[in-house]
């Protein structure tokens, strides 16, 4: 008898079938994986296994049990939690308010014995949260525990995490790795998607990997390799997309000269930055989230002005400029945040015109016409999956990132500026945004690759520079790199002059 | 200027503020479900039109608040049915809902009354006057009872939305929908119901001018104290407890220039007429620098 079993589901979404009739059998006390590309329908089938989406098709039981599930209500009545892809607390709420909210029994709420309850709870799963903390002041981290505490404590049996480590830091993987594995010895059963082999190795019992929405298989991990699961993916074999060729000693194109910043909270995040970056080159930026990264982007795209210093892009000052000026002078932006680098109710040809919409205006008036050409000459060369009228917001995380990839990349910018490009996106399309990152260079570009990723700064960067604590601790060139010595200078370990 | 002169302008503050009060908890309760209701002017209209029509035919100036309260509810419902079901975006259905309701009542009131040349008028509620031996300050405390429960209903709105159940759902829908519905609470339900009781309280507040003050209605009862109610809102950044204040400032401005008015100070009356509103702007521009309403408000909530 199986935890969950979900028989013959299908969903469409219009004439895109995101599920196409899919079956999915979940033991009980496994950490079952869901692999599969960006918009293969992990996310639409696990929503649906949760009440938030209704399937068109098919049938799910849980222990044997024949049910139907139309809200969230009922998934929790039948013992399933789910930790979405995007969290689902209310920031201004308390841990406790949060974990006891729609369940909590009789019509008083009483802070002090909700709080008691939740530490008690928190105590017996092994999950370290406090009870009485606004979920605002929480790290990442910390939230995703509240949402696993959340589910814990509405007596979930079978809990389903969508891509819980995409926002971790590796030692915080390895907290969750720790709890997931003691919850599954006391009998919980786990659904896992990731889109990161080792991960799903390392924790899962069995896997089934999605391709287009269909099953393409459920196998059990001593059974395959890192190699096959990516194969079942992409439906071909994947090899890593590795920088080819010495560097070229073009000209500086990017100069930052002594740039310090202050975060959002006043304090310091940059302290006096200077980076060169050339022509024909990826420089990449490593270093452990938070040591100054997110500054240093807003900074580069004008959406946070450096308290001191300078930024030139080929000659041209633009320090403090608009975003709309820093675009003209050539530089191209792959946001971090992809979802704040789309309108998500406007649609994908309307986004891939954002940044240019002058261009398209006649009279005042918009060209929707040469619009939806453009786009579609776009979406053909990016082989992006939508259509030019869909909202931008139905996108699949890889497809999203295509778009912007799209919308930057076509106008050949001088300066392309990538921040945690292949975040959340799946072998196939990781291997895609690289191999444009590097063709990119290829044609001249200058481009600052900013990476919490090691294997992706060192396959892709000519140098390699390492920001900690706001400050560039050390720049390698690339054949001196060694994970080793990256990582010491992540941590603060030591300074190292620069050769490059 | 007497003393007697500040102790009935003290009274006559809390009597102008009571209608707000109730105005002002009653939109509290729908945005913090994440409803702007705009449908509050509407709301507040056909309250005081139902209650004087009730008590008028019952004799029961009671069964009149009680019949006001019944139709805010049901405005409540109507503005759900548009802003919550249908997901209609919230500005559109909040005028409506106020045409929608300003027109019913001047419609059922010409059923009722006909056309009339002297304005039906039933007796009013009478002041309590509790304290009437104490010296001095004894004639602020006469009041309406409506004005009492206005005071306490402070306190339990208070007590409503942050130590019940049901008051933290409507926090959380209010601030995260999504959220809301991944915990497993009905969002619609308990918007809906959030709706019903603003709508209930904002009655009570058009009720209170028609059978509490005036004793009969007329077609500019409300004149805009609905929208003063929103901007008081914002002025009370979504606290129950800053309701009271900004509804005090407000009455106390406006009781204020009714006095001045009579003082015979050279300036036309419009500008003292103006006076309380151009001290609300003022008072929202310096309180509501900062003011961060529900995260949600605005946003019609729809699972795909
Ligand atoms: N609400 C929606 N409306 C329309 N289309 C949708 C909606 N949700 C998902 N889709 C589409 O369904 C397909 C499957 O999406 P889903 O989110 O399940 O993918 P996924 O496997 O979770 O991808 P990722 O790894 O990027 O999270 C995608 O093509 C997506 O664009
Ligand atoms: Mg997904």
């Amino acid at each position: 008898m199986f935890a969950v079993e979900m028989r013959g589901i299908v969903k469409r979404f219009g004439d895109l079938v995101a599920n196409d009739h899919i079956n999915f059998e979940l033991k009980q006390g496994e950490v079952h994986a869901l692999l599969g590309e960006n918009g293969a329908g992990k996310t639409t089938l696990m929503r649906i296994l949760y009440g938030l989406y209704h399937a068109d098709e098919g049938s799910i039981f849980v222990n044997g049990q024949q049910v139907s599930i139309t809200s969230p209500k009922d998934a929790i009545a039948l013992g399933i939690g789910m930790v979405s892809q995007h969290f689902t607390l209310v920031p201004p709420l308390t841990v406790a308010e949060n974990v006891v909210l729609g369940y909590n029994p009789g019509i008083r709420l009483n802070p002090q014995q909700i709080q008691r309850r939740v530490a008690e709870a928190a105590e017996r799963f092994g999950i370290e949260v406090k009870s009485d903390a606004l979920v605002r002041h929480l790290s990442v981290g910390e939230r995703q525990r509240v949402e696993i505490l959340k589910a814990l404590y509405r007596n979930a049996r079978v809990l389903i995490m969508d891509e819980p480590t995409a926002v971790l830091v590796p030692q915080e993987v390895d907290i969750l790795f720790e709890t997931l594995l003691r919850l599954q010895r006391e009998g919980l059963s786990v659904v896992f998607i990731s889109h990161k082999l080792n991960e799903v190795m390392t924790i899962c019992d069995r896997i089934t990997v999605l391709r287009n929405g269909k099953n393409v298989g459920t196998v059990f991990k001593q059974d395959v390799s890192q190699s096959k699961l990516a194969q079942m993916m992409v439906g071909r074999e994947t090899f890593g997309v590795t920088r080819q060729g010495e560097r070229i000693q073009g000209e500086p194109v990017l100069r930052i000269e002594n740039v310090s910043a202050v975060d959002n909270k006043g304090l310091p995040a940059l302290k006096s930055v200077s980076l060169e970056v050339a022509s024909g080159e990826i420089l990449g930026i490593a270093g452990v989230s938070g040591n100054g990264q997110s500054e240093l982007t807003h900074v580069l795209s004008g959406t946070m002005k450096p308290t001191s210093g300078k930024i030139l892009v080929d000659g041209q000052d633009i320090t403090g400029a608009d975003p709309a000026t820093i675009t003209c002078a050539g530089v191209g932006r792959i946001p971090e945040d992809r979802h704040g680098g789309v309108v998500g109710e406007l649609t994908v040809a309307e986004n891939m015109t954002l940044e240019t919409l002058d261009e398209y205006t006649q009279n005042g008036m918009l060209d929707r016409k040469r619009m939806l050409e453009y786009t579609n000459t776009l979406i053909e060369e990016f082989q992006i999956k939508a259509r030019p009228t869909d909202r931008a917001r139905t996108l699949s995380g890889g497809n999203m990132q295509k778009l912007i990839l799209a919308r930057t990349l076509a106008r050949q910018p001088k300066v392309v500026l990538a921040a945690q490009p292949t975040r959340g996106l799946d072998v196939g399309a990781t291997e895609y945004v690289r191999k444009k990152l590097l063709e990119q260079r290829e044609r001249g570009a200058a481009v600052l690759l900013i990476s919490e990723d090691l294997d992706e700064i060192m396959a892709l960067s000519d140098r390699i520079a390492v920001i900690y604590e706001g400050k560039i601790v050390g720049i390698l060139d690339a054949h001196e790199a060694t994970p080793e010595k990256l990582g010491l200078l992540m941590t603060g370990a030591r300074e190292v002059v620069s050769h490059a | 200027m007497d003393f007697n002169f500040f102790i009935g302008l003290i009274a006559a503050t809390f009597r102008v503020a009571t209608p707000l009060i109730y105005g002002t908890l009653g939109e509290l309760f729908c945005e913090r479900a994440g409803i702007l209701n705009l449908g509050i002017e509407g709301t507040m209209f056909i309250g005081s039109f139902v209650g004087f029509a009730v008590a008028d035919a019952t004799g029961s100036l009671w069964l009149g608040v009680l019949a006001a309260v019944v139709s805010g509810m049901l405005g409540g419902l109507i503005m759900s049915l548009f802003a919550v079901r249908l997901g209609v975006n919230q500005h559109v259905s909040g005028l409506g809902t106020t045409l929608l309701l300003t027109g019913l009542s001047l419609f059922l009131f010409r059923v009722v009354y006909g056309i009339q040349r002297i304005q039906p008028a039933i007796k009013p509620f009478q002041a309590l006057s509790p304290f009437d031996d104490l010296p001095v300050l004894g004639p602020i405390f006469q009041q309406y009872a409506l004005t009492y429960i206005a005071i306490l209903l402070i306190p339990l709105a208070w007590w409503v939305l942050y130590r019940t159940n049901f008051g933290l759902s409507i926090r959380s829908v209010g601030e995260n929908p999504e959220a809301a519905d991944a915990a497993g609470i009905n969002v619609y339900r308990v918007r809906t119901i959030a709706l019903m009781i603003g709508g209930g309280l904002m009655a009570v507040g058009g009720a209170f001018l028609s059978i509490g003050q005036l004793g009969s209605f007329t077609f500019g009862i409300i004149s805009g104290r609905g929208w003063v109610c929103i901007a008081l809102i914002i002025f009370a950044n979504w606290l129950p407890s800053r309701v009271l204040w900004g509804a005090l400032l407000f009455g106390l401005i406006e009781a204020l220039q009714l006095r001045l008015q009579t003082t015979g100070l050279k300036l036309p009356y419009e500008a003292f007429l103006a006076l309380p509103y151009i001290v609300t702007i003022i008072a929202l521009a310096i309180a509501g620098r900062n003011a961060t309403g529900p995260a949600a408000v605005l946003k019609p909530y729809k699972r795909e």
